[in-house]
């Protein structure tokens, strides 16, 4: 299978910076203390709680159902006891209902014995069920339940499966050590996804600055499916859906559309590792891959977090914040959230964990916009940043909207290039939840 | 560790290396070979004129501006280019005062840094033009000693240059148009001719150019397309009249063409944000310049082309705004 191209056009180049930890093998995190589970881990409705304070939970046990369709439950990633239901910081910076479990300090953390459903023998729709039963999400960091992406309507032909391995943000290197340490469990997720999807191809796309991920993924690439590695320029945001979409399959993805209407399904590596698991064990998400790094920790590492581990035993574990460190942000340094409270769980869709200096994050002047037009070459979905930031300013969100304000990505490659340091990424977020509310009023 | 404060910013938490001041300050230094040929080729006046002109763009900035407003560079910048585009024998107190102009009424007034919409070093020029066309075209004889004044200098304001002071020439335009005498191409490439300060060596402007542009501190599209049509059209008519047009090169390398194009023509303020309206924006410019120069009164065109042009835009903005992605033709649904 010949792919259209190796890049899209415009975009940025910021540092990688993923010598920190690109070759540090994923560990363990020891089970911490207490661990803080939010109803609230994926894009869609919150989880049903269905346990109370004082309740005895196993490692794996369901303590929060799905509500709906777009939702997923939730299952306690240590055993314990359930301490509180409260009020607790959540890594988008609100409090969120969230289940705190204090862990049982001498537990082997051993599940309990469950049923491997065996994934040959079944049908489609029992698959999406297993899938949502076991609270996969997206692990790139929108998690969005993946059972949803595997349940395109009838009329709606899938001819691609694309597994997103280009992992673009600097510093992350969480999908990176997915595939070089599991890229056997990679293939037997995308097995098991397209049989469920019904597709005969499926490409995975990692940057080229991760050789030994696109090696390891080539020795272990199974006999009969049509599977292939494309290598894909070093190029943020590389791993934006429409990006790789359009990479892969020289589509668009029209404006307002999924990928799917152009024939595609988008999946990140470590959901698909997920997957795999889930068919190989039986067990629920309840773990996952993370990278903790920066220049402001003192040991960067990646880890296998149990989710809900709060932030502060992780960067414990990894020795520890150095003098200089002034800001933590949840994801990568492109789209990732910052994190004022070190009581905030890393949950499902928490992609790495990055310890910025001041060195990086020096507070810095903003001038008047000088029309340079360098945010309209950044831009990957080719809107005019310059234009969008003027009417911002003024208030003027109807007309921004008729711009293609729903186009934006908010992925920060127009804030990134400015040279007058006008934040534009962020006012472009602020004008949409505007525009909402005033559509609503 | 409890204890501690963490900063808490919207993403991206990590910056591009370009900022204001160094696109500024990086223009500048690209200029620095100019100005120094602008010296060694018209002495003292040279120095003399950039920095009255720089001066009064400096104070003017700093007496009315917003405060703080000199460190981004953009007033030194302005200066210095108009200064690079007045003849050397000017009295220094026109320079002074196109100065004042330029920042107050071609920047200021809008509301500053990045509000105005004619390039204001060229506003100021044009003003200055308006006001002392004689002194504007003085040009001296490209003779004498290096120490010599170029012309009246020292005039007292309000006082026109006394010109028993200066033994004047012409500019190779003005030869080419008014007497058909045509210039050596190599004297035009290297700038040993008449002109403005800073405007006739084609050579080192082109390599300050070139060096903006690999840093991408201009969009190439716009010199590139400027020259290109001005070298097309002027051939075209040098073929059918060879006698009374000039050709390619020469217009190339002559008058205010290579600094117009490099270094007024691509201010990001007053040129188009869309790389197609920069296209449309150079077409617009090198036709005009062809159109002044071959059928005008003037001699030399490039600033009336780029003040006109830059009127036009917001116009040219308009009309080449970049296709989204998954709009028009390329959006496939299946």
């Amino acid at each position: 299978m010949k792919a259209f191209g190796v890049t899209f056009r415009h975009g940025v180049h910021p540092p990688d910076s993923k010598e920190l930890t690109n070759h540090l093998p994923v560990r363990r995190l020891p089970f911490p203390e207490r661990i803080a589970l939010p109803l609230r881990q994926h894009a869609g409705k919150p989880a049903r709680c269905l346990v109370s304070p004082g309740d005895r939970v196993e490692r794996g046990d369901k303590i929060a159902a799905s509500d709906g369709f777009v939702s997923v439950p939730i299952h306690a990633s240590a055993a314990g006891t359930v301490a509180a239901i409260d009020w607790w910081p959540h890594p988008d910076g609100s409090l969120t209902e969230t289940v705190l479990i204090d862990v049982e300090r001498h537990s082997p953390q051993i599940p309990r014995p469950r049923s491997v459903p065996h994934w040959d023998g079944l049908a489609p729709s029992e698959v999406r069920a297993a899938v949502q039963e076991a609270g996969v999400v997206g692990l790139g960091g929108a998690a969005f339940p993946t059972h949803v992406k595997l349940s395109p309507p009838e009329d709606t032909p899938i001819e691609w499966l694309l597994v997103n391995g280009a992992e673009c943000e600097p510093y992350l290197t969480t999908d990176h050590r997915t595939m070089v340490e599991y890229p056997e469990r990679v293939h037997f997720g995308i097995r098991i996804m397209m049989q469920c999807l019904g597709v005969e191809r499926a490409v995975i796309g990692v940057e080229k600055n991760k050789p030994d991920a696109i090696e390891a993924l080539e020795r272990t690439t199974p006999e009969d499916l049509d599977v292939s590695v494309l290598p894909l320029t070093v190029k943020y945001p590389q791993g934006a859906e429409k990006m790789l979409i359009q990479v892969v399959t020289g589509r668009e993805v029209p404006s307002g559309k999924l990928p799917m209407h152009v024939g595609a399904v988008v999946q990140n590596v470590g959901s698909i590792a997920t997957i795999a698991e889930v068919f190989e064990t039986g067990l629920p998400l309840i773990e996952r891959v993370v990278t903790v790094t920066g220049p402001g920790v003192v040991r960067p590492s990646n880890l296998i977090v149990p989710v809900g581990a709060m932030l502060s035993d992780v960067l414990d574990f990894c020795g520890g914040l150095t003098e200089d460190a002034v800001e933590i942000v949840f994801g990568g340094p492109m789209m990732g959230t910052s994190q004022p409270d070190l009581r905030t769980p890393l949950i499902k869709g928490t992609t790495g964990v990055v310890v910025l200096t001041h060195a990086e994050v020096k507070p810095k002047r903003t001038y008047p916009c000088i029309k340079c037009g360098h945010c309209l070459d950044a831009c990957p979905v080719f809107l005019n940043p310059s234009q969008l930031g003027i009417l911002a300013q003024a208030g003027r969100y109807e007309e921004m909207e008729a711009l293609h304000l729903g186009d934006c990505m908010l992925c920060g490659c127009c804030s990134y290039v400015c040279p007058s340091n006008i934040p534009l990424s962020q006012m472009f977020a602020l004008s949409r939840s505007a525009l909402r509310k005033r559509q609503v009023a | 560790m409890e204890s501690r404060r963490f900063e808490l910013t919207a993403s991206p938490h990590i910056k591009g290396p370009d900022t204001t001041p160094t696109i500024m300050w990086s223009v500048v230094i690209s200029l620095l070979p100019v100005l120094v040929f602008a010296i060694y080729w018209f002495g003292p006046s040279a120095a003399l004129v950039i920095t009255s002109a720089t001066l009064g763009c400096v104070l003017t900035e700093r007496m009315f501006g917003p405060g703080g407003t000199l460190r981004d560079g953009s007033a030194a910048i302005t200066g210095l280019l108009l200064g690079l585009t007045l003849p050397p024998g000017i009295p220094l107190w026109m320079a002074f005062v196109g100065g004042v102009i330029a920042i107050g009424l071609g920047k200021l007034v809008f509301g500053g840094l990045g509000q105005n919409v004619f390039n204001p070093a060229l506003l100021g020029r044009a003003m200055l033009q308006a006001a002392f066309p004689d002194d504007m075209t003085a040009w001296p004889a490209a003779t004498g000693r290096w120490a010599d004044l170029r012309g009246d200098n020292f005039a007292l304001p309000f006082m026109s240059a006394d010109e028993a002071v200066m033994v004047t020439g012409a500019t190779p335009l003005g030869q080419m148009k008014f007497e058909q005498i045509p210039t050596e191409t190599i004297d035009l490439f290297l700038g040993a001719t008449s002109g403005s300060t800073g405007e006739t060596a084609a050579f080192v402007i082109l390599v300050g150019g070139v060096y903006l542009a690999l840093r991408k501190h201009l969009n190439w599209r716009i010199p590139v397309s400027i020259l290109l049509t001005v070298a097309v059209l002027s051939q075209i008519v040098h073929v059918i009249a060879p006698d009374r047009y000039p050709g390619a090169l020469f217009m190339l390398f002559s008058g205010g063409l290579m600094l117009g194009a490099w270094y007024m023509a691509t201010d990001m303020v007053t040129s188009p944000t869309t790389n197609g309206g920069c296209w449309l924006y150079g077409l617009g410019i090198g036709t005009l310049v062809v159109v002044i120069r071959f059928w005008g009164g003037l001699p030399e065109g490039v600033m009336y082309a780029i003040l006109l042009m830059n009127a036009l835009v917001p116009f040219i903005n308009r009309a080449t705004q970049p296709r989204v992605f998954g709009t028009g033709r390329e959006a496939v649904v299946s």
